[in-house]
């Protein structure tokens, strides 16, 4: 991380540059798709705009040259996540057309929330990073620099999300063993 | 001339894009016709019917584009390109020759070309739902379970390679490849390539498609030039999982006088794997969907990781 910060304050954020639109643009596309996810009344449609979603973020983070993380953005949560969730919208019939439940009393709640965390997350990443700039020009999330930080510097919470991940992985063979015993 | 560099790239991808999985199609209209004691097509275009795909191609396109009443339109109407799409991004990534001949160089290139593939499964599972059939729909999900079961293997028999040249970017693995690689990499090509075969659908793993069953699945509703794009996802598909297992495996364009004839070597090798495709698909019957995920989770994954173990051990070992 010791590479990425130059001082951002004697850059201005006037005349931005092609990077700097296209971020923005994309960055929007992405919050359009997050909406329309959360806000469309088809279910299956809701998941395909995650995937909208979803691969703008990935997008985002080729924008910054953080290469290793925007593919595994996408084989992960567009080849996977999002598989395994119209996996199981199919598995229970998900019809075609508006489904009437697909809306919730809560969501004056939810919205409050989501714009709590928003105002929350945007205070501080902006006041922690204000003066801090990327330089672009340099590569700074290769799969060598990533992993160099990753098994470096972050070891241990690497193996303790192992750790969590393997009693995930437990408790889901032990939660669908249960079931066949009873049976 | 940086600008000229990259758009000339771009367009041999594009025109082996649009050659390689018809040159494979009409071997497997050859091939499979000879393997079964018939000669196959032999009128379109004189000699040996070399133009049957281009007939066929003509036919698909004077179709009427149809959408069921029932269906989603525009998800039924998507579908097709999402499938087909990043079979091309793939290919972008794929290198043919020493010296920097491939589309792209991806630093990543494994996990690029990987997570692409998966996107294109997306788009058989979008035209199983919207087709709103209930055979596509068996269809659909059938590609969903079968993708989340062999993505797994795949991907670890990837992970092996990548360790043993301790790189993700496929033109560095093939600098750093040895023709003693060949034996040490056996299981993880085996996983690899059978893997692949699954993700394409292709017998013995094409459950999900299953004419004589649930009738073509996803494609169910399809026709015309929307039928013809799926055709060509999958063909593009075979070029794409043999080059790559080519790639990883048999060492890509290393053969005499690579220098030159790197490109040459590359190509037969992804041809002979190509036809080890279409021979499977002679050869075995169908495998059940059950069959199917049985032997993705209790032969392939535990093949996979000990690929991964032997890997390991020998790198630090004797390397």
């Amino acid at each position: 991380m010791s590479g990425l910060v130059l001082l951002g304050a004697e850059r201005g954020f006037l005349s931005p540059t092609g990077v700097e639109i296209t971020f923005l643009l994309v960055g929007l596309v992405t919050l359009g798709g997050a909406v329309l996810a959360v806000t469309s009344r088809q279910l299956v449609h809701a998941a395909l705009w995650l995937v909208v979603a979803l691969g703008g973020i990935a997008v985002l983070y080729l924008l910054l040259t953080a290469e290793f993380i925007a593919w595994v953005q996408v084989l992960i949560y567009v080849g996977s996540v999002v598989v395994l969730l119209l996996f199981g919208l199919m598995l229970t019939k998900a019809p075609i057309g508006p489904s009437p439940d697909a809306d919730s009393g809560n969501r004056w709640v939810a919205l409050a929330v989501a714009l709590a965390t928003a105002a929350t997350l945007v205070t501080v990443v902006v006041d922690a990073f204000r003066t801090a700039w990327i330089e672009l020009d340099v590569p700074q999330g290769t799969t060598e620099i990533v992993g160099r930080s990753l098994f470096r510097h972050w070891v241990l919470p690497f193996e303790a999300l192992s750790l969590l991940l393997l009693a995930a992985l437990v408790g889901a063979i032990v939660l669908s063993r249960r079931k066949k015993e009873r049976r | 001339m940086e600008f000229f560099d990259v758009a000339w790239r771009l367009l041999a991808v594009l025109v082996a894009f649009l050659t390689l999985p018809l040159l494979v199609g009409q071997t497997e209209h050859k091939v499979m016709a000879h393997m079964q004691g018939r000669v196959g097509p032999m009128y379109a275009g004189g000699f040996h019917g070399w133009a049957q795909l281009v007939a066929d191609g003509v036919k698909f396109a004077q179709k009427e584009d149809v959408v069921p009443a029932a269906a989603d339109r525009r998800v039924f109407q998507l579908a097709p390109a999402v499938a087909l799409v990043p079979y091309l991004l793939v290919l972008i990534a794929i290198p043919i020759a020493p010296n920097g001949v491939v589309g792209q160089v991806v630093d990543a290139g494994i996990f690029f070309v990987l997570a692409v593939l998966g996107v294109g499964v997306l788009g058989q599972v979008m035209g199983g739902w919207a087709s709103a059939n209930k055979y596509s729909l068996l269809g659909g999900m059938r590609t969903a379970a079968q993708l989340l079961a062999y993505e797994l293997p795949l991907l670890l028999a990837a992970a092996s390679v990548a360790m043993a040249a301790g790189t993700l970017s496929l033109p560095g693995m093939l600098e750093s490849w040895q023709w003693w690689w060949l034996p040490w990499q056996l299981i993880g090509a085996f996983v690899f390539f059978t893997a692949g075969i699954a993700e394409l659908h292709r017998p013995p793993f094409d459950a999900p498609l299953a004419p004589e069953e649930i009738i073509f699945g996803p494609l169910t509703e399809y026709g015309g030039l929307r039928f013809a794009l799926f055709m060509l996802a999958e063909y593009a598909g075979i070029v794409v999982i043999s080059a790559l297992t080519a790639v990883l495996f048999l060492g890509g364009w290393h053969g005499p006088f690579a220098d030159q004839l790197g490109w040459l070597w590359m190509l037969l090798k992804t041809a002979a794997l190509c036809f080890l495709v279409i021979w499977m698909r002679v050869a075995w019957p169908r495998l059940r969907a059950d069959q199917i995920q049985r032997f993705a989770w209790t032969c392939l994954v535990p093949l996979a990781l000990f690929q991964i173990a032997l890997t390991g051990v020998v790198k630090v070992v004797f390397l």
